[in-house]
C-alpha cells in the first residue's frame, strides 16, 4: 500500500507541482494518475521512488516513511517503466533485463536466466535477447522495458506514460498484455498517462489531477464516467461518457433471441425462405458467422449461397451461457447498431452463433438494471 | 641537401633511432593518457553544471589556440622546471589534450538520452556506478574520436620539443637539419607519420571492439 499524506512539491521558483495530495494506492490494483500536462501526475509518481523528494507531507510504503530508505535500495524494490522505454543502448536486450538482479547481487548466470524468463513472459521471441535495443521496434522496446522493471519481482511497479510513444494498434496490444500480466502477477501498479481512455481501460482506480497539482477525483472508472465530481472532470472524461460507461456493465441480463441462419453453399431458394425480417446470417460448418444475406443479395446469386457476396456484419457480442457471463452492454449495443440487419450477433466462446440482440433489448436491460439500483442513475 | 643510400647510416644508428622512437612515444602518449584522465571528470562537471560548462569550454578553446612553441617556452617559467625537463613538453601536450577532450566528453555525456539516465537512476544505480557503467560507455565513441585527434597532434607536437632540447624523433630532425643529413630527416619524419597512423588505427580498432552496439545499430539501419 502506498499512502500520500498531504504531499506537496514546490520548486524553488515558486511553482507548485503537487498541492496537498492525499491518496492511498491499494495493493494488487492498477491505480492510474491522469490529467493534463502540468498537473503533477508524473511528479507524484516520481516521488514514490524518491526520484523527486516532496517539500511537504510524507509518503508511506507499506506503512514506512520512504524518507527513511536509502534511495537506490528503495528503487531496486520498485519496478520502473519509462516513456520511450529508456533501455540502455549499449547493452543487449538480455543484459538490459538482467540489470536489477545484477544490482541486487545475483550472479551473471542467474541474472541472465531470470532475464530470459521475463522476455518469454512479456511475449518476446528468444532471438531478440542478443540484439541491441535500437534494433527493436518501439513496441518491442516497451515490452523489454516492462520485463526489465519486473526482473527483480518487485511488489510495486511504477509506469510513467509507458505506452504513449507507440502507435495505437501497438498500444492496444501493450495494454492488453499489461492486463494479462497483472492478472497473473498481482502487482501494485501506479500508471501515469494523459490519455483518459487509457486510464479507463486499464485502471482499477483512476486519480484525475487538475493543473496546479490538485486531485480532482479519485474513483473507479465506471464511477468516473457515471458521476464526475465537477465540470473539470466531466470535460476531461470527454464525449460519449454515457455510451462508454456501458462498457463497465455486463450484458448478462440481455435476452438473446434466436436469429435466422443459413449455411454457406446452401440453396438460395431455401435461404430465401429462412429470412426473418428480410435478413439471415450466413454461417460456416462450425456455425461461425460469415456475413448477412437479404432478399436482394440472394437474388444476385445463382443456385447456392456464395460466401463471397455477403453483406459484411457488424461487431460481435460474446456470451458464455455455461459460465453465465457475457460481454458488456457496450459490446451488445455496438453489435446491434453496427449490424446491417439491426440485430447484433451473439457468439459463444468458440465463435459460433447463438442468437441475436437488438438495441431495444439492450436498452430495456439497461433500464431494468437502473431500476434494481445496479447502475447509478 | 645530401640524401645518400640510407642503409649504411641506418645500420650504424639503429640503436639511436630505436631509443629516440621509444622516447618519442613516451613523451607523446603519457600526456594524452593523463589528459584523458583529467578530461573525463572535467567533462562530466561541464555536462552537469551550466556554470562549469560556461567556464571550462571557452577556456579549453582559448588554450587550444595558444601556439605550441609559446606554450613550450612558457611552461618551464610557470612550473620552475629545468630547461631540458620532459615535463616542459608533456605538460603542454596534456593541456592540449584536455582542451580538445573536455568539450567532446561534455557533449558526449550531455547527449546520453535523458530517459536512459532517468531509467538507470530509477532502477537503483548509485551515481558513480551509473556514471561508469551507463553514461561513460555511451560516450566512448565520441571520446575515442577526440582521442585520435589528440594522439596524432601529440605525435607531431612532440617533435617541436626538440627545439627546447627535449629528445624523441624531433631531435633527429633538428640534428639531420644541422648536419645536412637528409636520410636522418626523412627517417625521423616518416617514423613520426607512420607511428601516428598506426596508433590512430589501433585506437579506431579498439574503439570499435569496445562499442559493439554501435555497429549493430548501423548494421540494421534501425532507429529508435
Amino acid at each position: 500500500m502506498i499512502e500520500f499524506r498531504d504531499v506537496t512539491k514546490q520548486y524553488p521558483d515558486g511553482t507548485v507541482a503537487v498541492d496537498g495530495l492525499d491518496l492511498t494506492v491499494e495493493d494488487g490494483k492498477i491505480t492510474v494518475f491522469v490529467g493534463p500536462s502540468g498537473c503533477g501526475k508524473t511528479t507524484s509518481l516520481r516521488m514514490i521512488n524518491r526520484m523527486i523528494d516532496p517539500t511537504g507531507g510524507s509518503i508511506l510504503l507499506d506503512g514506512k516513511d520512504i524518507r527513511e530508505s536509502d534511495p537506490p535500495l528503495l528503487r531496486r524494490g520498485i519496478g520502473y517503466v519509462i516513456q520511450h522505454a529508456g533501455l540502455f543502448p549499449h547493452r543487449t536486450v538480455l543484459d538490459n533485463v538482467a540489470t536489477v538482479p545484477l544490482l541486487t547481487g545475483a550472479g551473471k548466470r542467474a541474472a541472465r536466466a531470470r532475464a530470459a524468463e521475463l522476455l518469454e513472459l512479456v511475449g518476446l521471441p528468444q532471438e531478440v535477447a542478443r540484439r541491441y535495443p535500437p534494433q527493436l521496434s518501439g513496441g518491442q522496446q516497451q515490452r523489454v522495458g516492462v520485463a526489465r522493471a519486473l526482473a527483480a519481482d518487485p511488489p510495486v511497479l511504477l509506469m510513467d506514460e509507458p505506452f504513449s510513444a507507440v502507435d495505437p494498434v501497438v498500444r492496444d496490444d501493450l495494454q492488453q498484455q499489461l492486463l494479462r500480466l497483472q492478472s497473473e502477477l498481482d502487482k501494485t501498479i501506479v500508471f501515469v498517462t494523459h490519455d483518459i481512455d487509457e486510464a479507463i481501460k486499464i485502471g482499477d482506480r483512476v486519480a484525475v489531477f487538475r493543473v496546479g497539482g490538485r486531485l480532482a477525483q479519485y474513483d473507479t472508472p465506471s464511477a468516473l464516467l457515471a458521476k464526475p465530481a465537477d465540470d473539470f472532470v466531466s470535460s476531461f472524461v470527454g464525449r460519449d461518457r454515457g455510451y462508454r460507461a456501458l462498457g463497465f456493465l455486463t450484458a448478462t441480463g440481455v435476452p438473446v433471441a434466436p436469429v435466422a441462419t443459413v449455411p454457406a453453399g446452401g440453396e438460395v431458394a431455401r435461404a430465401r425462405e429462412a429470412l426473418v425480417d428480410g435478413w439471415a446470417v450466413v454461417v460456416d460448418e462450425e456455425r461461425r458467422p460469415l456475413g448477412w444475406v437479404s432478399a436482394e443479395t440472394l437474388s444476385q446469386m445463382d443456385g447456392s449461397v456464395d460466401a463471397e457476396q455477403l453483406v459484411s456484419g457488424g461487431s460481435l457480442f460474446e456470451v458464455d451461457s455455461t459460465a453465465g457471463t457475457a460481454g458488456s452492454l457496450r459490446n451488445a449495443l455496438d453489435a446491434a447498431l453496427s449490424s446491417p440487419a439491426a440485430v447484433g450477433i451473439a457468439v459463444d466462446g468458440r465463435g459460433a452463433v447463438v442468437g441475436g440482440v437488438t438495441a431495444q433489448t439492450v436498452l430495456a436491460a439497461l433500464a431494468d438494471a437502473r431500476r434494481s439500483g445496479e447502475v447509478p442513475g | 641537401m645530401n640524401i645518400d643510400w640510407p642503409w649504411p647510416w641506418l645500420e650504424r644508428n639503429l640503436d639511436d633511432i630505436a631509443e629516440a622512437t621509444g622516447e618519442h612515444l613516451f613523451l607523446a602518449l603519457l600526456p594524452v593518457l593523463v589528459g584523458l584522465a583529467v578530461s573525463v571528470p572535467l567533462g562530466w562537471a561541464a555536462s552537469r553544471w551550466r556554470v562549469a560548462r560556461g567556464i571550462l569550454v571557452p577556456l579549453a578553446g582559448v588554450l587550444y589556440t595558444i601556439p605550441s612553441l609559446a606554450l613550450i617556452t612558457l611552461v618551464p617559467l610557470a612550473l620552475g622546471t629545468r630547461i631540458i625537463d620532459p615535463l616542459n613538453v608533456q605538460v603542454p601536450l596534456a593541456i592540449y589534450t584536455i582542451a580538445l577532450l573536455v568539450r567532446s566528453v561534455s557533449d558526449a555525456l550531455a547527449a546520453v538520452p535523458r530517459e536512459v539516465t532517468a531509467a538507470a537512476t530509477a532502477l537503483g544505480y548509485r551515481p558513480v556506478h551509473q556514471f561508469l557503467t551507463v553514461e561513460l560507455p555511451l560516450a566512448v565513441p565520441v571520446i575515442v574520436a577526440g582521442l585520435r585527434v589528440a594522439v596524432v597532434s601529440a605525435m607531431s607536437l612532440t617533435a617541436v620539443g626538440a627545439l627546447v632540447g627535449i629528445g624523441g624523433l624531433g631531435q633527429l630532425i633538428t640534428e639531420g637539419f644541422l648536419r645536412n643529413n637528409g636520410v636522418e630527416l626523412v627517417v625521423a619524419i616518416a617514423l613520426i607519420v607512420v607511428l601516428a597512423l598506426v596508433i590512430d588505427a589501433l585506437l579506431l580498432l579498439v574503439g570499435r571492439a569496445v562499442t559493439p552496439w554501435v555497429r549493430a545499430q548501423r548494421g540494421t539501419g534501425a532507429s529508435a
